[in-house]
């Protein structure tokens, strides 16, 4: 039997195009025009799913975001996504979705014993039950994640593409039901540049739901005539199938577009989801009003749906989801749904909690002959599964019981409507407060922000008359405060849905008393009942916050759409407190979840961040090296000759550099060009020591601290000209160190004439050091003297090297003799090239940053960032004769003067050798004095550099030690998990200690 | 996401800019006579009032350029951008000084 619940005729579904989908492994077929959970119940399939922590079967609840009920596993493999609202679903040819949180199926689900166990699951019961002794958690853990998950995660790599977008507009409208089409015509009239989202993929919103006419026509004439104009008008941007997910400071509106997934497969070649970021001046926000559950006993059977939703379906889908139906409502809005219904040809009878019903469908539903029960209750249901029946009784006139006996009616389909919530998710997102109206017993705005305006029924104006009037005026008034001259508009005559006065009873009553028999839910996927919330309340609760997260209420992807307000009432009865005195919970964003691939969109592998390369990485790679991540850049690591392991590789650069030649490409280095008469002030200010004699193209190693006196960065600045210094930085610490000093210029010494230039990016930088260096540099040439009296130690020279316009900087990271050849980028390739053809006949051997660790770790040269770490002072680093006496200020100088900076016992570098020289620390490894068994252990410190030199011939280390000088000679230990090194405390050097070699 | 007008470059997103916290802090010019706490109250001290800051930011993905702004912390409406080293403007320097 196929599509048992369609009607012949209307609904807004395209029956020229039926669409094939399969469902637990069943086909069915459904309407272009669908969603999923419509199609379903087109089948009469209502039972979709099993309950989060009984496990008891569930059926579709609404028809729109929010669905607690209807979540399902939707497609397979990569693309396969859990918890998609079926309600929110279309219907594609060939949708594959199945039930979650059964198994090993939905109809012989092994959890529901968790129904018969339910004394074990009240409220908290994750507290209460797993909480000692805290090893079982581990055990639990897998119990209840098998048991309790919410669909699965996919295992595959997500196959579809994301995409982002930014926009400004002056007119945001969020919601195309009447109000939000409304506000965006008065606004899009006045030549305002309008976006218009909706979530569904038909506008329209409660005009595609509800019977009403406008200007005597049915409403839906009056919608195609303005999507009509909408389209028409060149500035307005009309975006269905698009949730506006985020409402962020200074409307910024973060919306979800769906492109591609009501097409199936790979989307037809378009990207899956957009995400957008737009930047409105003005935002109209139209969002609407969830229907609100009724709680009664077992009102969660398959078949118990919001009467919305029953609306809903037989008006817009043409689906009457059931032969016998009966509608519980303490509002007009109720008869809504029985009137369709009955309209459909399903025989309907109201249970209005309403002693004296009015309001304008009922007046209808009883001109009709409908079967009318007034001031009743639903005291119970029945079925084993799908609802089979209910039981209804007359209620006392304070409808706090029960009378008479209960009569049963057999049904196969129940609405319920405990009244309406404005939509308010996105307007509290904003800043909004909430404003709580007794008579509608809902939040609803309570003020209005700047550049923001609501309209309809999210201000609690229920009603087609009020939805348009409201929403044309929010729309003009948005187009005006944005700089338009909005003309009135006509407000179009209506007929159709106005508001009556209703009847709030939070939990119905029956002849058990609450927590007997039945179970009275209140929210539906997460299985909190009318009764946990009443316990947790007895067990001290009082905190709606605090009973939020002791029940789980609110929580899960729904976030308490259709439970918020029903759980707050009942808090609130069962305290003793009004409602507004318990208080409301805080929405957040998003509104209904939203796919993480959208937000990494294409910033994904190479394109997730810039990737830097050096002049050489081309010639690197080509010879097999293996790069390092430093920041952005890609840095060599090491070069190892075939078959060569990366230790025997390092072993090998470090040992040419310091017996021949090695070559390295340092242009990560950063560089700052400094320039102005005052660039020397600013050097006394941001490093410790004094630069007011370095002559032009002599170099200085410098140390940079914070204001707190703590090293943060170190390189050698070398004056180029009069007023002209070249500074260098470590590679990750460059754009800190420029935006550092930056701040201080324009913003402490705004009169200093400095300009400071990133340059990066323009020199390559290639060292070259060992022993034969300045022969090899002395061959490539002509104008540059490399002599020690013409061109010493910590000096520059600016001439040619192979042909190349260069500045060739004599400074050492090494220790050897030792130059830095800079030359303009694009020719750092065919410096390096030129250098290994002229080194060949001395073995120059090209190393990387693996080697130069290791080099410079014998020398024992710091490397911020690594041998520090933002707690470390000059002195700690054993560097106090950088550190100037004579100047007067320099930043961070007065913090050098706390007694703590002072302090004897600060951790020092110092040097770590290992009893066994063959054996390396592990970096990070704690230092101890006294080894015990177990921790804790007195730490002492830790090792910040550890390698095996091979030209120590043994392994060496750098550890920030307590006390550290005082201790050299004495034995400490390494603790680390398997094992303990014993170590003994020496200087941070370890070769070439009179430091002769940099001489050559 | 807040939407800065930056004085130079005019209206740019929140994430081009970044925030040196409070503003008009100037650095002790005799720290070597001021004492510990004075030079901690440098530091680490700061105003964090419900209603109208001053603070620096610079435009970091953009001009580079420090200025200063003048936000309501609860609303985070900006009241109010000025250059480094003016005054803050008469109208929002009276609401600054309301609050203490
Ligand atoms: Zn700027």
């Amino acid at each position: 039997m196929t599509q048992k619940n369609r009607l012949p005729e209307g609904g807004r579904i395209d029956r020229t195009r039926p669409l094939g989908f399969l469902f637990n492994g069943r086909r069915y077929t459904g309407f272009a025009g669908d969603t999923l959970a419509s199609a379903l119940l087109a089948n009469d399939v209502h039972f979709v799913g099993r309950s989060f922590k009984y496990h008891r079967k569930r059926g579709i609840l609404g028809s729109g975001a929010e669905e607690p009920n209807a979540l399902v596993q939707l497609e397979l493999g990569g693309r396969t996504e859990p918890n998609a609202r079926a309600t929110q679903v279309d219907l594609y040819e060939g949708l594959i979705a199945s039930s979650q949180n059964c198994w090993p199926t939905l109809e012989a689900d092994l959890g529901a014993a968790n129904s018969l166990l339910s004394r074990i699951y009240p409220a908290g019961f994750y507290y209460k039950t797993f909480m000692w002794p805290p090893s079982f958690w581990m055990t639990y853990e897998r119990f209840i994640r098998r048991a309790a998950g919410l669909g699965r995660p996919p295992r595959e790599p997500d196959p579809d593409r994301y995409e982002k977008a930014w926009r400004h507009c002056d007119v945001l409208v969020v919601g195309a039901g009447p109000a939000g089409i409304a506000a965006a015509l008065a606004a899009g009239r006045s030549g305002a540049r309008v976006i218009l989202v909706d979530e569904q993929a038909e506008l329209g919103g409660s005009l595609l739901s509800r019977k009403g006419a406008i200007d005597g026509a049915p409403a839906t004439h009056w919608l195609d005539t303005a999507l009509g104009e909408l389209r028409s008008l060149p500035e307005v941007m009309v975006l269905p199938r698009t949730t506006a997910y985020g409402y962020y400071d200074h409307n910024m509106i973060g919306l979800i577009e769906r492109i591609g997934d009501h097409r199936g497969g790979s989307n037809g070649g378009v990207p899956r989801q957009r995400l957008w970021h737009v930047r409105a001046k003005q935002v109209v926000l139209a969002t609407g009003a969830i229907e609100r559950p009724l709680v009664f006993s077992d009102n969660d059977r398959p078949g118990i749906l919001l009467a919305s939703a029953i609306e809903t379906y037989v008006n817009r889908y043409a689906v009457a989801a059931g032969r016998r139906g009966v509608i519980v409502t303490g509002n007009d809005t109720g008869y809504g749904a029985a009137l369709a219904l009955a309209g459909a040809g399903t025989a309907v009878t109201v249970v209005d909690l309403r002693t004296e019903p009015t309001g304008p469908q009922h007046e209808t539903a009883r001109a009709r002959g409908m079967e009318i029960l007034a001031g009743h209750t639903v005291a119970r249901t029945f079925g084993n599964g799908r609802v089979t029946g209910v039981e209804v009784m007359p209620m006392t006139a304070d409808g706090e019981g029960v009378v008479g006996s209960g009569r049963r009616i057999e049904c196969d389909l129940v609405g319920m409507s405990g009244g309406w919530s404005p939509t308010v998710h996105l307007y509290s997102q904003s800043g909004g407060k909430l404003r709580y109206d007794e008579a509608l017993a809902a939040f609803v705005p309570g003020n209005f922000r700047s550049g923001q305006h609501l309209a309809g029924a999210v201000r609690g104006s229920f009603g087609l008359g009020a939805a348009l009037s409201e929403g044309f005026a929010a729309g003009a008034a948005a187009a005006e405060a944005a700089g338009f001259r909005a003309a009135a508009a006509p407000v179009p005559a209506v007929e159709g849905y106005e508001p009556a006065p209703q009847r709030m009873l939070w939990v119905l009553p029956s002849s058990k008393p609450l927590g007997h028999g039945g179970k009275n839910f209140v929210d539906f996927q997460n299985d909190v009942t009318a009764a946990d919330l009443k316990l947790a309340v007895r067990e001290g609760y009082r905190s709606v916050e605090h009973v939020k997260r002791y029940t789980t209420t609110g929580m899960g992807t729904d976030q308490g759409k259709t439970s918020n307000i029903n759980a707050l009432a009942i808090l609130s009865e069962t305290v003793g407190a009004a409602i507004p005195a318990v208080g409301t919970t805080t929405f957040r964003p998003p509104y209904t979840p939203v796919t993480v691939g959208a937000f990494a969109s294409r910033d994904l592998g190479d394109l997730l961040d810039p990737i830097r390369r050096t002049p050489t990485h081309g010639w690197a790679e080509k010879v097999g090296a293996p790069f390092e991540n430093v920041g952005q850049w890609k840095r060599t690591w090491y070069f190892p000759k075939a078959g060569e392991t990366m230790h025997a590789a390092v072993n090998r650069e470090v040992k040419a550099a310091r017996t021949s030649i090695g070559i390295v490409d340092a242009s990560t280095l950063g560089k700052i060009d400094i320039q102005g008469p005052d660039a020397v002030k600013l050097l006394n200010w941001v490093y410790t020591n004094a630069w007011d004699n370095l002559a032009i193209g002599r170099s200085r190693y410098g140390l940079m601290l914070d204001e707190n006196g703590m090293v943060f960065d170190d390189g050698v600045t070398t004056r180029i000209g009069e007023n002209h210094y070249h500074m260098t930085t470590t590679t990750s610490g460059a754009p800190r160190v420029l935006a550092w000093m930056e701040e201080w210029l324009q913003c402490e010494w705004p009169h200093y004439r400095v300009f400071l230039t990133s340059v990066t990016e323009q020199w390559a930088t290639i060292g070259v050091a060992g022993p034969n260096a300045r022969k090899l540099i002395s061959e490539l040439t002509q104008d540059i003297a490399l002599e020690d009296e013409s061109f010493p130690f910590m000096s520059m020279k600016e001439g040619h090297v192979a042909g190349i316009p260069a500045r060739v900087f004599r400074i050492s990271f090494t220790g050897e003799l030792s130059y830095e050849i800079n030359v303009p980028t694009s020719y750092g390739l065919a410096l390096w090239q030129a250098l290994m053809t002229a080194g060949e006949k001395y073995e120059i051997t090209p190393y990387g940053t693996e080697a130069m660790h290791v080099l410079r770790a014998e020398k024992g040269y710091i490397i911020v960032g690594q041998d520090t770490d933002g707690t470390v002072t000059p002195g700690d680093l054993g560097m106090d004769w950088i550190v100037s006496k004579k100047k007067p200020d320099f930043l961070g100088k007065r913090s050098l003067a706390r007694a703590d900076t002072r302090r004897d016992d600060r951790k020092h570098l110092v040097g770590l050798l290992t009893q066994n020289p063959s054996e390396a620390i592990p970096e990070g490894a704690q230092i101890v004095g006294e080894l015990k068994p177990r921790p804790p252990m007195k730490m002492l410190g830790h090792v910040t550099s550890s390698y095996y030199s091979p030209n120590v011939g043994r392994s060496i280390a750098l550890a920030l030690i307590e006390g550290g000088r005082a201790r050299i000679g004495q034995e400490l230990h390494a603790a680390l998990p398997d094992r303990n090194i014993r170590v003994t405390v020496t200087e941070p050097r370890f070769f070439d200690l009179e430091g002769t070699r940099v001489n050559g | 996401m807040l939407l800065i007008p930056c004085p130079f470059c005019g209206p740019r997103d929140e994430s081009e800019f970044g925030c040196g916290g409070e503003a008009h802090i100037a650095r002790p010019t005799d720290t070597d006579r001021l004492s510990d706490a004075d030079w901690a109250a440098y530091l680490f001290m700061r105003k964090n009032p419900k209603g109208v800051h001053l603070e620096r930011w610079v435009h970091r993905l953009g001009c580079r350029r420090w200025f200063n702004l003048a936000r309501s912390t609860v609303s985070h409406e900006i009241l109010a951008v000025y250059k480094m080293g003016d005054p803050p403007p008469a109208s929002v320097a009276g609401q600054e000084a309301r609050r203490t």
